[in-house]
C-alpha cells in the first residue's frame, strides 16, 4: 500500500533567487518514485494547505534569506515544531510557507512527516536567472529531496 | 521643541509581499509618513520591450501570484484594442467567469488570512485557527473553489496557461463548468456567512475624502472591461487614462504616485466599486448588503472587509449565472494580426484598477509598456489616510499606534507583490 507524498516546490522565477524552488522542480521532474506528486507553487503559498491535503508526508522547497552564505541548505524537520517563519520572509509570500504549515498544523491537517528546505539566496530583487551559488546548491537539493522521498524508513519512522 | 517619538518594526506581516512604511512625529504632531514601494512592474515593462506582443498576457501574469488573471485580462484589453478586435460574446464571458475564479479565490485570502484577524485581536490566522478553527476552513474553502474555478477556466490555478490574446487556447465544455456548480453554490453560502461574519465586527467611524474611481460596464458590476469613471463626473474610455491620472515622482522615494491630473487624491478598489456599481450587483448580494448595514457611498477603509464579503457573495452569483448561460464559442479564439500603434486596456483587479499601455510595432514586437497597478494609485490615499489615523491616535502607546497602522494600511489589501518589496513599518518618534 503506498501512501500519497508530495513534493512542493515554491517560487517566483521573477525574482532571482526566489526562483530556487522552481529550478528544483524542474530537476526533480520525471526522477520521482510512483505515489510521490510534484507541485509547482508560484508565490501563494497557502495553497500548500490544499496540496498536502491527505498526504502522509510532504517535502517542501523555497528560497530563504537568513544571513548565511548562499546557496547553503537548510533543512527542517516541522513534522512536530515550527520552522523559524521568519526565514522565508523574503520569499515575496507575505502569507509565508512558515505560516501556512502552522496553520495546517492548526486544523489537524498537516501530513505526519514534513520537511522543509531552504536555500539560501543571495538576491531577492527583480530579474531573472539564479545566483552562482544559489545555482550550484539546486542540485545538492534535487539529490537531497531524492534521498528523502527514496528512503522509506524516513518514512516509516514518522508515519 | 516637544517630543519626538520613534517606532520601528521590521517588515509589515500579513499584506501579499513586503515594502515599507515611515511615520514620524514631532511634539505629537504627524510630521512625515512614506510609503516607500519597489515596483517590479518597472521591471516587467522593461522586459517587455522587444518581446512579441502576443507574449504579453503570460509574462505579466508572473507580476503577481494573487492576481495573474487581472494582468492577463488588462493585458489581452490593450493589444485586442490595438489590433481593432472585439472577441465574441461567449469568449468575453469565460474571461469573465475566469476573473470571478481570481475574486473569490483573493478576496477569501485577504478577508480571512490577513484581514479579519485584526478585527479580533489576533496576531495572524494561525492564531486566528486556534479559537475559530471553523472560521478558517471555510476561509479556506472558500478560497479554494475560487483556485478551481481558476484551473478549470484557465488550465491552471495560479498563472492560468489558457489565456490568449484573442480568447482561450482551449474553451471547457458545458459539463466541465457544470462541475463547478456545486462547489460554487457551497461557495456563495459560505460567502453570505462571511458576510454576516464580518458585518459583527467592531469599526472605528472612518470617512476618506478622495475621489472614488471605478470602471463601469452598463451590462453588469464592471470586473474585465469597462469605461472609467469617478464619483465626481469623470467618464473615460481607457485609451483617456494618461490625460486624467498623472504618476509622478515623490521625493524620498523610488516610487511614483499616482493623482488626478487636478492634483486630487483618488481611490480604486472595493470601496469605489461598491460606491459607484452597487446597484448592479446581484439580488443576494444587495440584501446581504443591505443586512450588514452597509451603505452606499462607503467611504470607510475599515468597512472595505464587508465589501469583500459582498463581492465574494456577488463573484458566486455570477460565476454560477455565466455557467447557466454557457455557450461553448464556435471558435476559442480570434485570430490576431498585429498592427503598429498604442494599446490601451483595464480591469478591475480584487485591488481595483489595473491599467496596462503597449506600444507595438508592424511586426507585433512591442516596443513600450506601461503599467499601472491598484496599489501604486492607491498609494497616495493610503499614506493620507494613514497621516490622518496617528494624528487621531498620538495618545496611544508605541505598540497599539503600531498594530493601527499596519491594519490601516492592510484595509487597502495593498497587493504589496505587484507594488513593494519589503515593508517595513516604522513609527519615528524622537
Amino acid at each position: 500500500m503506498t501512501m500519497r507524498r508530495v513534493v512542493v516546490t515554491i517560487g517566483n522565477g521573477y525574482r532571482r533567487d526566489d526562483g530556487a524552488g522552481l529550478a528544483v522542480a524542474e530537476r526533480l521532474r520525471g526522477r520521482l518514485p510512483g505515489g510521490v506528486e510534484l507541485v509547482e507553487c508560484e508565490q501563494e503559498p497557502s495553497r500548500l494547505i490544499d496540496v498536502c491535503d491527505g498526504a502522509a508526508a510532504a517535502l517542501v522547497v523555497d528560497a530563504v534569506e537568513s544571513g548565511a552564505a548562499p546557496g547553503t541548505l537548510h533543512r527542517f524537520d516541522a513534522s512536530a515544531h515550527p520552522v523559524p517563519a521568519r526565514l522565508f520572509r523574503s520569499s515575496t509570500h507575505a502569507f509565508g510557507v512558515g505560516e501556512a504549515i502552522e496553520l495546517a498544523r492548526a486544523l489537524g491537517r498537516l501530513p505526519a512527516r514534513v520537511i522543509v528546505y531552504g536555500i539560501e539566496g543571495a538576491t531577492f530583487a527583480a530579474g531573472e536567472g539564479l545566483t552562482e551559488p544559489v545555482a550550484a546548491a539546486v542540485e545538492r537539493v534535487a539529490d537531497a529531496v531524492l534521498a528523502d522521498v527514496c528512503n522509506p524508513e524516513g518514512d516509516a519512522a514518522h508515519a | 521643541m516637544g517630543e519626538r517619538r520613534t517606532i520601528r518594526t521590521d517588515y509589515l506581516a500579513r499584506v501579499e509581499g513586503e515594502g515599507a512604511m515611515t511615520v514620524r512625529l514631532q511634539a505629537g504632531l504627524v510630521e512625515h509618513v512614506e510609503l516607500r514601494i519597489f515596483e517590479p512592474p518597472r521591471f516587467f515593462e522593461a522586459l517587455l520591450r522587444g518581446r512579441a506582443y502576443l507574449e504579453a498576457p503570460d509574462i505579466t501574469a508572473r507580476i503577481c501570484g494573487i492576481c495573474p488573471v487581472a494582468y492577463q485580462t488588462s493585458a489581452v484589453n490593450a493589444l485586442e484594442d490595438l489590433c481593432g478586435v472585439e472577441v465574441p460574446e461567449p469568449i468575453r464571458l469565460l474571461r469573465r467567469l475566469l476573473y470571478c475564479g481570481e475574486w473569490i479565490e483573493s478576496h477569501a485570502l485577504h478577508v480571512y488570512m490577513l484581514h479579519a484577524p485584526d478585527f479580533l485581536g489576533y496576531d495572524g490566522a494561525v492564531e486566528l485557527a486556534r479559537d475559530a478553527p471553523q472560521a478558517v476552513e471555510r476561509g479556506l474553502a472558500l478560497k479554494k473553489t475560487g483556485n478551481h474555478v481558476m484551473a478549470v477556466v484557465g488550465g491552471r490555478e495560479i498563472h492560468p496557461i489558457n489565456v490568449r490574446v484573442g480568447g482561450f487556447y482551449r474553451a471547457p465544455s458545458r459539463s466541465e463548468l457544470r462541475s463547478l456548480v456545486e462547489p460554487l453554490e457551497r461557495a456563495r453560502e459560505a460567502a453570505l456567512e462571511t458576510v454576516a461574519w464580518t458585518a459583527g465586527f467592531e469599526f472605528p467611524e472612518r470617512n476618506v475624502e478622495c475621489t472614488l474611481v471605478a470602471l463601469f460596464d452598463p451590462d453588469c458590476y464592471a470586473i474585465e472591461r469597462g469605461r472609467i469613471r469617478s464619483d465626481s463626473g469623470l467618464d473615460l474610455a481607457p485609451a483617456d487614462y494618461d490625460e486624467f491620472f498623472v504618476e509622478e515622482h515623490v521625493e524620498r522615494s523610488t516610487a511614483l504616485h499616482s493623482h488626478l491630473r487636478d492634483g486630487g487624491t483618488y481611490l480604486c478598489g472595493p470601496l469605489a466599486r461598491f460606491s459607484l456599481n452597487h446597484h448592479q450587483l446581484s439580488e443576494p448580494a444587495l440584501q446581504a448588503a443591505r443586512d450588514a448595514g452597509l451603505e452606499a457611498p462607503c467611504r470607510d477603509p475599515f468597512r472595505s472587509i464587508v465589501v469583500r464579503s459582498v463581492e465574494l457573495v456577488y463573484a458566486c452569483d455570477e460565476a454560477l449565472r455565466l455557467i447557466a448561460a454557457y455557450e461553448e464559442p464556435d471558435v476559442p479564439a480570434v485570430p490576431m494580426q498585429p498592427v503598429a500603434g498604442t494599446g490601451f486596456g483595464v480591469s478591475e483587479a480584487p485591488r481595483g484598477l489595473l491599467y496596462h499601455r503597449y506600444r507595438v510595432d508592424g511586426e507585433g514586437t512591442i516596443l513600450d509598456a506601461k503599467i499601472v497597478p491598484p496599489t501604486s494609485q492607491n498609494q497616495r490615499a493610503i499614506e493620507d489616510d494613514l497621516r490622518d489615523v496617528v494624528s487621531r491616535h498620538v495618545d496611544l502607546d508605541d505598540d497599539a499606534l503600531r498594530g493601527l497602522c499596519e491594519q490601516t494600511i492592510r484595509n487597502y489589501d495593498p497587493c504589496i507583490s505587484c507594488a513593494t518589496h519589503f515593508l517595513d513599518l516604522e513609527v519615528e518618534r524622537g
